[in-house]
């Protein structure tokens, strides 16, 4: 039962630092960015090529999976996604699923279609024992990992000069330009860190969640639901919704495998159908 | 008014183009008799994106999860097929109350919230349809795909033929009946007020349009035309697998109706003529890796214009509309 709560827990941790930067593009600057799986992907193969090809250590190997994806984040959007934050939803969602197509059939290309694996370090692999059950080290790792993350963000976001020129950007950027701030460049920076955040999630989840050329479509869902559950208000909304979302995933392909990935869909729709606006989301 | 619209095409000329464009889709029936699996194919998808347009073009609602009504149909189809009875058009009829139930049901979650949660529950409908066919094993036959369906003859008469003749004859007959339908619908009152929904939802309500009662019969509308076409996929293809319901079937066929155009119901028709012949071509260069090109082919779509692109082109073809349309291509956020 515990090792379930744990494990569940790490793999909602897991999709909150995947789906975090989405929840900055997709709630705040109102951009469908359906590719946001293909940075993570993007930063999982990474991963995978620094540690078996290059022989990076693991641990180096993340900040470095971090810093790559958040690179060609900041790639992409001063070169294309800019021009986009204006257009209609529809233009937005067939610009990011032809980046994702685009990913994938690289990735294919490079790589090969066969799952990934990343070969975890000594110290991470195996078990302990944590109040009488065995607990996964790589599943504390990633708790601790992302929990750090986590009050980071919180903290930079509420905290610090850069939140709030963002939080204003973000609410109305025609003022925050006549006050100083550069929109443009809180936007690409946001962008960039998001797409990091997704690449360090993909690193960090590869072992537990499978890497394959098909990883942006297969967890798009996963993503948009944590993003849409957990509104936009603040990262305690999405943190919570991809806590529940691992949760309950882990536990109901454990304890009624037969309907499988079936109950956070259902769980989805039924929260959608609640509360449209997400479930932590404060009224507008 | 139609006439600004056409590009000084007058109208005779324009049903001149209409019927050289249907007589040519017959003809070929003659004229590439061995490409008539690959023109089914192109009658089915065209259909698909048809239902789309419906939705998209006319109504202003973006979904990503169309093929849960067009996997719905197939599914339908199949089953009655292997339980009930081979008549393929008995068949037909039997998906489209199940599709229209569906889609009246789910249009209840569809038209709740923004732009975004639509997506978010579109997919999520797909996802779950797929998920249920994936589990219900015994009935579906899962991941194998529902197997060994037999079609009988076409109103007893022609039977299903090994080039196809009769498939795509009996898709292009379903949906030329499907598309004179569709025009009808969108030029009648019940059409324009659905334009005008999507052009603004607020001074529709305003000047007295039931908007939430009208994209409700829509979205019903579309779902039937979605789940016929998967009826005919599965009856002509004689199978049905899991990848009906596929996520990158909604993609794809969201990639089918911009390609020609949304919003003139010939969008999807061109569309999926376009989209198959590129994706028989490139598939013949890159087998593995097609896919990179179709996401090119939407990244520049989409970083050209999308109007731009359809408008060179298919400004001659676009006269073809019936009504006066185009004004406002892309659905409005909200």
């Amino acid at each position: 039962m515990l090792t379930i709560v744990i494990d569940g827990i790490a793999y909602g941790m897991v999709l909150f630092i995947l789906a975090v930067g989405l929840s900055v593009t997709l709630g705040l600057m109102n951009f469908v960015n359906l590719a946001h799986g293909a940075f993570a992907m993007a930063g999982g193969y990474a991963t995978v090529v620094l540690t078996s090809r290059a022989g990076v250590p693991f641990f180096a190997a993340l900040p470095l999976a971090f810093l790559a994806t958040a690179l060609a984040g900041i790639v992409l959007e001063r070169t294309l996604y800019r021009r986009l934050y204006d257009r209609p939803h529809l233009d937005q969602v067939l610009f990011s699923i032809g980046l994702v197509y685009m990913a994938m059939a690289s990735i294919d290309w490079l790589m090969g279609s066969q799952q990934q694996f990343v070969v975890l370090p000594e110290a991470l692999s195996g078990r302990i024992e944590l109040l009488g059950v065995a607990v996964g080290r790589y599943r504390l790792f990633i708790i601790a990992v992302c929990g750090v993350v986590v009050l980071a963000l919180q903290s930079i976001l509420s905290g610090s000069r850069f939140g709030s020129q963002l939080r204003a950007s973000v609410d109305d950027a025609r003022v925050a330009r006549g006050l100083g701030i550069r929109v443009n460049r809180v936007f690409a920076l946001t962008f960039a860190v998001g797409s990091g955040l997704a690449g360090l999630g993909g690193a960090l989840g590869a072992e537990i969640l499978g890497l394959d050329p098909s990883f942006p479509l297969k967890f798009m869902i996963y993503f948009l639901i944590v993003v849409t559950v957990g509104g936009t208000s603040s990262v305690a909304g999405p943190f919570l919704a991809a806590l529940l979302l691992g949760i309950a995933d882990v536990a109901g392909k454990y304890y009624v495998p037969q309907f499988g990935a079936f109950i956070i869909y259902v769980l989805m729709i039924v929260v959608l159908l609640i509360r449209p606006q997400g479930l932590f989301a404060r009224g507008r | 008014m139609a006439d600004a619209h056409s590009g000084g095409i007058g109208r005779h000329a324009r049903l001149a183009l209409e019927v050289a464009f249907w007589a040519l889709a017959f003809g070929a029936l003659y004229l590439i008799p061995r490409k008539l699996l690959i023109l089914n194919e192109i009658a089915i998808l065209g259909l698909f994106a048809l239902s789309l347009d419906l939705l998209l073009g006319y109504a202003g609602l973006l979904s990503l999860g169309h093929a849960a009504f067009l996997g719905l149909g197939a599914y339908t189809a199949g089953l009655f097929a292997l339980h009930v009875s081979s008549d393929p058009l008995l068949g037909l009829a039997a998906a489209i109350p199940v599709a229209a139930v569906a889609g009246l049901l789910s249009s209840f979650l569809v038209l709740r919230g923004s732009d975004l949660t639509r997506l978010m529950v579109t997919v999520g409908l797909a996802t779950v349809f797929g998920e249920i066919a994936n589990k219900a094993a015994s009935i579906t036959g899962g991941a194998d795909g529902l197997q060994g369906i037999a079609m009988g003859p076409l109103l007893g008469v022609w039977t299903f033929d090994l080039f196809g003749r009769t498939a795509y004859l009996y898709s292009l007959i379903t949906l030329l009946v499907l598309f004179l339908a569709a025009r009808r619908l969108v030029a009648s009152p019940f059409g324009l007020s659905l334009r005008a929904i999507r052009d603004n939802p607020l001074r529709a309500r305003a000047v007295g349009v039931p908007v939430t009662r009208r994209l409700i019969a829509i979205h019903t509308i579309a779902a039937v035309y979605a789940g016929i076409a998967g009826a005919l996929l599965a009856q002509t293809t004689q199978f049905v697998s899991l990848d009906v319901l596929a996520l990158h079937r909604s993609a794809d066929v969201l990639l089918v109706l911009v390609i020609g155009g949304t919003g003139w119901l010939y969008g999807g028709l061109v569309g999926a003529l376009v989209f198959t012949l590129l994706q028989d071509a490139l598939a013949g260069l890159t087998p593995q890796y097609w896919h990179f090109w179709v996401g090119l082919l939407l990244v520049m779509l989409v970083l050209v214009g999308r109007d731009r692109i359809t408008r060179g082109p298919l400004a001659l073809l676009r006269g073809l509309a019936s009504g006066p349309e185009r004004k406002n291509p892309a659905p409005e956020a909200g």
